[in-house]
C-alpha cells in the first residue's frame, strides 16, 4: 500500500482494483496545483487507451481504468512517459469569471454566526469575500461544482456540525479556506452567506459549466432587486475574458 | 413505445454510464447492476450498451404499443404479461396492447427490464444514463412518471430465449463481497480494520445510487487526521466520523474528504446494485491481482457464447 515515487514530486498509489491515484505532495498549493493541472492536460491530449476517466482535485488526480485492459502497473508506465515527454505549459491565468452574489438574509444564513464568530460585521466578511481572487482548483463533488481557494484566514469558517439536508443551487459557501458555488439543490454542510442568480450548471448550454479548473473568479455583491434581473435571464453569461484553454 | 401507467419507485432509463467527465464533476451514472443490463441486451441481440429501464423494489406498469420482445433481468419483481406470470433471465414476446406489470421484488433491489432496440433517448455526454442529481441525460434528465411515453429502437429477432442455467449460477449477486485495502486501511485502528470484516454489516434506508450507509460496529482511526480533499474511486468504503461507513456508488461524488478504509471489487460492484435497505452483507479482503482476476474471469462469462443456451 505505501505509495511509490517515480522522482518529479509525483507518487502513486492504488485506489482501488481499477483506480490509480498520482499524488503530488499532500498539501493545498500552487504548484500542486498546476502539476495536476499539467499531468491532466497531457493525459486529455494523449489519453491512455485503457483510462476510463479522470478526477482531479487539490494535489492528486484519480486515474480511472479498465482493469481488464491494463493493471496498475501498465498505467503508471504510461503516466510516467507522458510526465517525462516535455511538460505540457498551463497556462497560470486562464480566464477571469465574476459572479454576482446577494449576501445574507434567506439566501446567506450563516453570514451572521460566521461574523460573529470571527468577530466581524457581517458588512466585513461581505468585503473579504468579495475582494479577494479566487483559483478554481478543480471541479468534483457534484457536477459544475468548483473548489475555489483560498478564503482570507479571517473568514475561515469550519463546516456545520449537522449539514443541512438541502442547499438550494446557486447557494454560495465556506469550509475551511474554501469556498464554492452550490450548483444544483444537495445536502450540504458548508456555511452559507449567499447566493448568485447565475446557472453554475445546466445540461444542455455549452459549457454546461460556467466554471473550468484554472479560473479566477471573484464575487460581487449585487442587491436583491439585481439578483432578480439577472435571475430573469437564468441563462446569462458572466463577463468573460477569452484566454488560452488546453482543457478543451 | 411504451406508455407508463405506473412508474413503480424509482425507475429510470440507464446504460452502462458516462465516463470521460470527471473533470467537470459528472459521475459516471448507469446501471447499478451492470451484468444484469450487459446479459438482458445479449439475449434480445442488442448492442451491449443499449439503453433499459431500471426499477428499483417495486417496478409499476408498462403498456406496449407494439409487437416487440423483452427480456427482465436482475431481481425477480413478479412480473405479468396480461397476468401470465414472466420468468426472469429469459425473452419473451409481446403483442401491441399488452400490460407489462412489475409488482415488487421478491430477491434484491433492481430489476431491467429490456427492450428489443433498446429505449431510445437523446444520448447526453454520449450516454443515455439518467443522473438524477444533476438532471442529466435519461428521460428529460428524471425518473419516470405516470403518462411519459418512451420510444424505443428498431426491434428484432433475439439472440436466444434463455441463459445456461449452470453458467449464469456464477453471475448471481453476492452478499459477500470481495474487497481490496483502501488507501487509508493504515489510519485505522486495528480493532477497527478487524471488525471490518469479522461483523456482517446491515445496509441501511439512507441508501441510493450515490451511496449505500452501513450499520454495524463504529469504526474508528488511530488518531483524529485530516485529508485533503481527493479523487474517489466507485466502491470506496468511506469511513466518516460517525464510524458508520458508506459504500460510493455510481451516481458518487467525484470527490471526498473522508478515509477509506477498502474498496469494493471491480466484480462484486454490480452485486452492490442489488443490496436492498435491511439487507446483511460481509466483506473478505482480497489482493488486488485476486480482484482483476476475478473480474476478467466474470468478463470473460458474460461474454461466452456458453452462456446464451441454444
Amino acid at each position: 500500500m505505501d505509495p511509490s515515487t517515480p522522482g518529479n514530486g509525483a507518487s502513486f498509489a492504488r485506489a482501488s482494483d481499477q483506480a490509480l491515484l498520482v499524488s503530488f505532495g499532500d498539501r493545498i498549493s500552487l504548484e500542486s496545483h498546476r502539476q495536476v493541472l499539467a499531468l491532466a492536460a497531457a493525459l486529455q491530449g494523449k489519453p491512455i487507451a485503457a483510462a476510463v476517466n479522470l478526477h482531479p482535485a487539490y494535489c492528486s488526480l484519480l486515474i480511472r481504468f479498465d482493469a481488464c485492459r491494463a493493471s496498475h502497473e501498465d498505467i503508471e508506465r504510461e503516466v510516467l512517459e507522458r510526465m517525462t515527454q516535455g511538460r505540457p505549459q498551463v497556462a497560470s491565468a486562464l480566464r477571469e469569471v465574476e459572479i454576482p452574489v446577494c449576501y445574507g438574509g434567506d439566501f446567506g444564513p450563516d453570514l451572521q454566526t460566521l461574523a460573529q464568530m470571527r468577530g466581524l460585521s457581517a458588512d466585513d466578511v461581505i468585503r473579504i469575500h468579495s475582494q479577494t481572487e479566487y483559483i478554481a482548483y478543480f471541479l468534483g463533488f457534484v457536477p459544475g461544482f468548483a473548489y475555489l481557494g483560498t478564503v482570507p484566514e479571517a473568514i475561515e469558517a469550519p463546516r456545520l456540525a449537522t449539514p443541512r439536508r438541502r442547499v438550494e443551487a446557486g447557494s454560495v459557501g465556506i469550509a475551511g479556506r474554501q469556498t464554492a458555488v452550490y450548483p444544483c439543490a444537495v445536502p450540504g454542510g458548508w456555511q452559507l452567506i449567499g447566493r448568485t442568480p447565475l446557472a453554475m450548471f445546466l445540461a444542455d448550454r455549452e459549457p454546461m459549466s460556467l466554471l473550468a479548473w484554472g479560473d479566477r473568479v471573484r464575487f460581487r455583491p449585487i442587491s436583491s432587486d439585481e439578483y432578480a434581473r439577472i435571475q430573469q435571464d437564468a441563462r446569462s453569461m458572466p463577463g468573460t475574458t477569452p484566454g488560452e484553454d488546453p482543457h478543451r | 413505445m411504451i406508455m407508463v401507467e405506473e412508474p413503480g419507485l424509482l425507475t429510470t432509463v440507464q446504460d452502462l454510464g458516462r465516463e470521460g467527465f470527471g473533470p467537470l464533476g459528472i459521475s459516471a451514472s448507469g446501471a447499478a447492476d451492470p451484468v444484469a443490463l450487459r446479459v438482458g441486451n445479449r439475449l434480445l441481440g442488442n448492442s451491449p450498451a443499449a439503453p433499459a429501464l431500471e426499477a428499483t423494489l417495486a417496478g409499476g406498469a408498462w403498456r406496449f404499443d407494439a409487437d416487440t420482445w423483452i427480456a427482465l433481468t436482475g431481481s425477480d419483481f413478479g412480473a405479468t404479461l396480461d397476468g401470465a406470470s414472466v420468468s426472469t433471465w429469459s425473452v419473451h414476446p409481446v403483442s401491441a396492447g399488452q400490460l407489462l406489470k412489475m409488482p415488487s421484488t421478491r430477491s434484491g433491489a433492481r430489476c431491467y427490464l429490456c427492450v428489443s432496440g433498446g429505449i431510445d433517448v437523446p444520448l447526453v455526454l454520449g450516454s443515455a444514463s439518467t443522473h438524477v442529481l444533476s438532471g442529466l441525460g435519461g428521460f428529460e434528465g428524471r425518473p419516470l412518471k405516470k403518462g411519459d411515453v418512451l420510444r424505443t429502437g428498431p426491434s428484432r429477432a433475439p439472440s436466444a430465449r434463455s441463459l445456461n442455467a449452470t453458467l449464469a449460477a456464477a453471475l448471481a449477486p453476492r452478499r459477500s463481497l470481495r474487497v481490496t485495502p483502501g488507501l487509508q486501511s493504515d489510519w485505522f485502528a486495528p480493532a477497527s480494520r478487524a471488525a471490518l470484516i469479522g461483523q456482517s454489516w446491515r445496509v441501511t434506508e439512507a441508501s441510493d445510487r450515490m451511496g449505500l450507509r452501513l450499520e454495524g460496529v463504529s469504526l474508528h482511526l488511530r488518531a483524529p487526521r485530516e485529508m485533503v480533499t481527493s479523487g474517489v474511486a466507485v466502491g470506496a468504503i468511506q469511513v466518516p466520523p460517525s464510524g458508520q461507513p458508506l459504500i460510493v456508488f455510481v451516481e458518487q461524488q467525484t470527490t471526498g474528504g473522508y478515509p477509506v478504509i477498502a474498496n469494493v471489487s471491480a466484480a462484486d460492484l454490480p452485486s452492490v446494485g442489488q443490496l436492498r435497505p435491511r439487507d446483511s452483507i460481509e466483506f473478505e479482503v482480497v489482493s488486488h491481482e485476486s480482484a482483476r482476476t476475478l473480474l476478467m474471469e466474470q468478463e470473460s462469462l458474460i461474454e461466452s457464447n456458453e452462456l446464451l443456451a441454444a
